[in-house]
């Protein structure tokens, strides 16, 4: 019987390396992939996503370029009510999508109001996003008071229904002169982007505070305080950097509450004005009410299908970032 | 349990009080009523603004907002009698509110009613097997139904089966002139209204029980169960269903606020006499005295439904400490 | 296959033969068992060994039909004369929780959070007896006295979490046994307590064994649980049973390289330095070719790639090694 010695510790560390190298040949997966790189490879497996991404993409550069892309002015009619009515015409080959109340091509008009609303969309939910990050990132980490506080007030906040929260907010904040250099006007674009970001926040400090909570007892956490780094350099290079899935699914979310939210304001008159020289998806909708009590089908038709486009497509690519970054939250499609 | 209740309605008190005086001072901020009653009665003599302002209270400064919220919620709770007019008109308002709230209470349950019932329904088929053919629909169509804002189903229900079909009505509870009770005829114009908030509370419920599903689905006390030797139906209701639905019951009284907030858009689309026109038509006038009851009731409902989720979490799940 | 190990026992309780669980995953099939014999008989012990994903769980999980749906089940398992491969869902059941009991790793939660720990016993009894809630009731309260919980009516009526962690493994103990079973299934039992009051529960087990001549099947990757209870061993490794001996042998004089290193690591008062197995688990997806444990092992030379080897009688043992008759294997060289 021929023994073989077991390995001696001085022999050991060579060994070891050697079998290593062994046995990942021998079939042991072994991943290169970076956490960003997999997510990134979630998100594009994710069908609606990816199909949402592609739409969204080629929507944002339509209307970046909607002069280009229109056939009219936002303003113009199709052809001058001195040839003949130009208003309420159906679907024909000198306007795609119809004509509205007063002969202006819905098709041209939609793209200049698509764009009008993404711009207070994407604007809103940064700035909310922003907020709400800040926010939500000291509440939970300090905890205590503060945090009651602000989970009791947000509690409350959006127990409430949101259209009359929305009203009531407007006319508060419109009527408050001394912030008028700062919102703008009541019925102005800015006035409703900042209106928005009131809201979006705080469904966004609640998630990223959640998703603090839980972090904090992480100890890549306990080691950064153990190394004396102070609170505002956690929150910046290890709880932000770590809840970036969560912020950007809050974005997306936060954007379709303002696009949808615009166009449900002007929908009752509450909505912006934007200008003589833009449109906004909300106003386009408007006309839809009146259309659809007259039969006037392309006016509920385009507009409504352009705001339920966009909203199911941010709403995918959403759910695409959820799964990316959180594989545990399987959605199932 | 009887203490822990006892002292958040003591706690539910104050709150009404706070909660409903910041919404005195937006709606005195937002929609200056003296100027409103101006505008919807430029003809009124300086003595009719001042008795308008001395019944309802609108002093100056932040001492007569307090003073004016105050000498407002006493009449508030003293009852109808005493509640101020409206601006227009000087109707009564507690009529109209009273006829808007039962329209909106009945539209409102039976959304609520058909919406989570079928919504669970949908979910648990789903949950049930996950990753499967009929999960994928489900999941799917929900998540479709859920992305389409609900103002924007009710213009198109509204296109299609009322104005091209002609067969629901398309607005109010009854055809104009009609007199009476008549259930079928008020049943047929509840239809679309109905349908419109119960789609999409059933789109929400369902991928909220779903996720809810999904989430106890992998608990290992499922396995304990099953290796109890129960059947699979239940495991299903001893144990997956029973805890799944705790979170539900929470969302059940929180949603309440965006199902009236649907009911709103709804009931203004089909010109449904319900609570939403009601404020609407009362914050288009800057109706002080109609706006206030509304906002109360609207904000007293809020925080005890909110009271409600807190009880129902704390009854279904014995962790949570009550205090 | 004769027990080279011990009596064989006139009355067996468990006989698994060639016991296999395959799942199917979207990468191909994850070979989790393949071909693991059991003989139990009652009244015995036996001590299931293997670091996790040796197919220790699957084995038993697998056995009970307490598997995902993706896992494919092959070989046969006798309870008594009951087929259970293939078995159908009625028969299963009449096994589960009546002739064949399981307690979990991790009591807290095992044990439904929303229900009484009474009621959660009392549905085990119901299940499989005619019996009214009152007298079960009655019974779980004995059994919790039985299993040494303190004021055992009182308890009865609490909820898992108000229990310590020991405590509510003593519940779960209760509850496998409230209907007398042949088998019970500890599948790491302990690893989740401290270490005192993992003394208790092998105490509880060891009386039960004891009072009830209940067959234990103790899965577990701590030798030291084995040492205080097995009578028998079964070392698993990648899904096979690679070394079968009594609890004397397998610290005396172990018959398989990976038993060797099992021992090795296991730190002893005054020694320097730990011998972990170099290496980690393969692949189930892709096992390696002859002796799975191939690739970690100091002993190995070109013959184990070879056939996969079979247990055959070495010594007291059977072993899985080839090179069991010439190897010298052992803690102390």
């Amino acid at each position: 019987m021929t023994s073989l010695q077991p390995v001696h510790e001085s022999s050991s560390f060579e060994t070891f390396d050697e079998l290593y190298e062994i046995s990942e040949q021998e079939g042991l997966d072994v991943k290169t992939l970076t956490p960003s790189k997999l997510a990134w490879r979630r998100y594009w497996r994710h069908k609606g996503a990816a199909i949402s991404t592609v739409i969204f993409i080629a929507l944002l550069i339509m209307v970046i370029f909607a002069p280009v892309f229109a056939r009219y002015g936002v303003n113009e009619a199709v052809f001058p009510i001195s040839e003949g009515p130009n208003q309420f015409l159906s679907p024909r080959s000198i306007a795609w999508f119809g004509t509205d109340d007063i002969g202006r091509d819905i098709y041209s008009r939609l793209l200049y109001g698509i764009r009008t609303s993404i711009f207070i969309g994407v604007s809103a939910g940064l700035i909310a996003v922003t907020i709400g990050s800040i926010v939500g990132s000291i509440a939970g980490l300090r905890g205590g008071k503060l945090d009651d506080i602000l989970m009791r007030v947000t509690d409350i906040f959006l127990a409430f229904p949101f259209l009359v929260l929305i009203i009531v907010v407007r006319e508060f904040i419109g009527g408050l002169t001394f912030l008028e250099p700062v919102m703008g006007d009541k019925s102005s674009i800015r006035f409703i982007i900042f209106l928005f970001a009131i809201f979006g926040w705080m469904a966004v400090a609640r998630l990223v505070r959640g998703q603090v909570l839980s972090l904090k007892e992480r100890e890549f956490i306990e080691a950064a305080r153990a190394v004396g780094a102070s609170n505002s350099r956690i929150i910046a290079s290890h709880l932000l950097p770590n809840s970036i899935g969560p912020i950007l699914v809050a974005l997306s979310l936060t954007i379709i509450a303002a696009i949808v939210g615009e166009s449900t304001l002007a929908f009752f008159g509450f909505g912006p004005q934007p200008g003589t020289n833009s449109t906004s998806l909300g106003n386009l909708v408007l006309l839809s009410r009146s259309g659809a009590t007259q039969g006037n089908w392309w006016l509920v038709v385009f507009p409504c299908g352009a705001l339920v486009l966009l909203a199911i497509c941010i709403n995918f690519i959403g759910d695409g970032l959820r799964d990316a970054f959180d594989p545990k939250m399987d959605s199932g499609r | 349990m009887a203490r822990f209740i006892i002292r958040r309605l003591l706690w539910l008190i104050p709150t009404v009080i706070f909660v409903t005086f910041i919404v005195y001072c937006a709606v005195r901020i937002g929609w200056d009523p003296v100027a409103s009653y101006l505008r919807a009665n430029p003809r009124a003599s300086d003595a009719k603004v001042q008795q308008y302002i001395e019944v309802n209270g609108l002093y100056e400064g932040f001492g007569g907002y307090v003073r004016g919220y105050f000498e407002w919620l006493w009449a508030f709770v003293q009852g109808p009698d005493h509640w101020p007019r409206s601006i227009k008109g000087s109707g009564e308002v507690y009529p109209t509110l009273r006829y808007s709230f039962f329209n909106t209470m009945r539209l409102a349950g039976t959304a609520a009613i058909i919406g989570i019932g079928v919504g669970l329904f949908f979910g648990v088929v789903a949950g049930k097997r996950p990753g499967g053919a009929v999960d994928g629909i489900v999941n799917t169509t929900a998540f479709f139904v859920g992305s389409v804002p609900p103002f924007v189903s009710a213009i198109i229900l509204q296109l299609v089966f009322a104005v091209q079909l002609g067969w629901f009505s398309a607005s109010g509870v009854y055809p104009a002139g009609h007199q009476g009770f008549d259930p079928w005829l008020m049943a047929k114009h509840m239809v679309l209204p109905v349908f419109v908030v119960a789609i999409q509370t059933i789109a929400g419920y369902t991928r909220y029980m779903r996720a809810s599903l999904l989430d106890v689905s992998s608990a290992d006390y499922l396995r304990t169960a099953r290796a109890k030797g129960i059947s699979e139906r239940q495991v299903m209701r001893g144990h997956t269903f029973r805890n799944a639905l705790i979170p539900i019951a929470t969302v059940v009284a929180i949603d309440i606020g965006a199902l009236i907030g649907g009911l709103i858009i709804t009931e203004n689309i089909f010109n449904y006499p319900g609570m939403g026109v009601f404020f609407i038509d009362a914050a288009n006038d800057g109706d002080f005295p109609r706006l206030m009851p509304f906002l109360v009731i609207i904000t007293v409902s809020v925080l005890i439904f909110n009271l409600l989720a807190d009880l129902s979490y704390a009854y279904l799940d014995p962790r949570i400490r009550l205090d | 296959m004769p027990s080279a190990v011990g009596v064989v026992a006139a009355e067996p309780v468990l006989t698994l033969r060639d016991f296999r669980v395959g799942f199917t995953t979207p990468n191909g099939l994850v070979q989790a068992v393949r071909g693991v014999d059991v003989d139990l008989a009652r009244g015995e012990v036996l001590g299931v060994v293997g670091e996790s994903g040796s197919g220790k769980s699957v084995t038993f999980l697998g056995m009970l039909g307490l598997l995902p749906k993706s896992a494919q089940i092959t070989g046969s398992a006798l309870i008594g004369a009951t087929e259970m491969v293939g078995a159908s869902t009625k028969v299963m059941r009449s096994i589960r929780g009546r002739r064949i009991a399981m307690i979990f790793q991790d009591p807290l939660s095992a044990l439904n959070p929303v229900h009484r720990v009474g009621d959660q016993i009392v549905e085990m009894i119901q299940s499989h007896n005619e019996i009214s809630s009152k007298a079960a009731a009655e019974r779980a309260i004995e059994l919790l006295g039985t299993v040494g919980i303190p004021q055992p009516r009182e308890r009865s009526r609490q909820y898992p979490h108000e229990f310590s962690g020991g405590m509510r493994q003593r519940v779960m103990i209760a509850m496998a046994i409230s209907n007398d079973p042949d088998v019970l299934i500890a599948d790491e039992p302990t690893t989740a307590l401290d270490v005192t009051v993992q003394a208790q529960i092998l105490e509880v087990i060891d009386k039960i064994r004891n009072d009830m001549g209940t067959a234990v099947v103790m899965i577990t990757h701590d030798l030291g649980v084995i040492a205080r209870i097995a009578d028998r061993v079964q070392v698993m490794y990648a899904g096979r049973a690679i070394e079968k001996t009594n609890v004397h042998s397998l610290f005396a004089a172990p018959t398989h390289p990976y038993t060797e290193g099992l021992l090795r690591s296991i730190p002893l008062l005054g020694q320097e330095r730990l011998l972990p197995i170099p290496g980690s688990p393969p692949n189930m997806l892709r096992p390696p070719s002859g002796c799975a444990f191939r690739p970690r092992c100091l002993y190995a030379i070109e013959e184990c790639a070879g056939d996969l080897p079979e247990l055959h009688p070495s010594g007291d043992a059977l072993s899985a090694c080839i090179r069991s008759e010439e190897l010298n294997l052992g803690v102390l060289v």
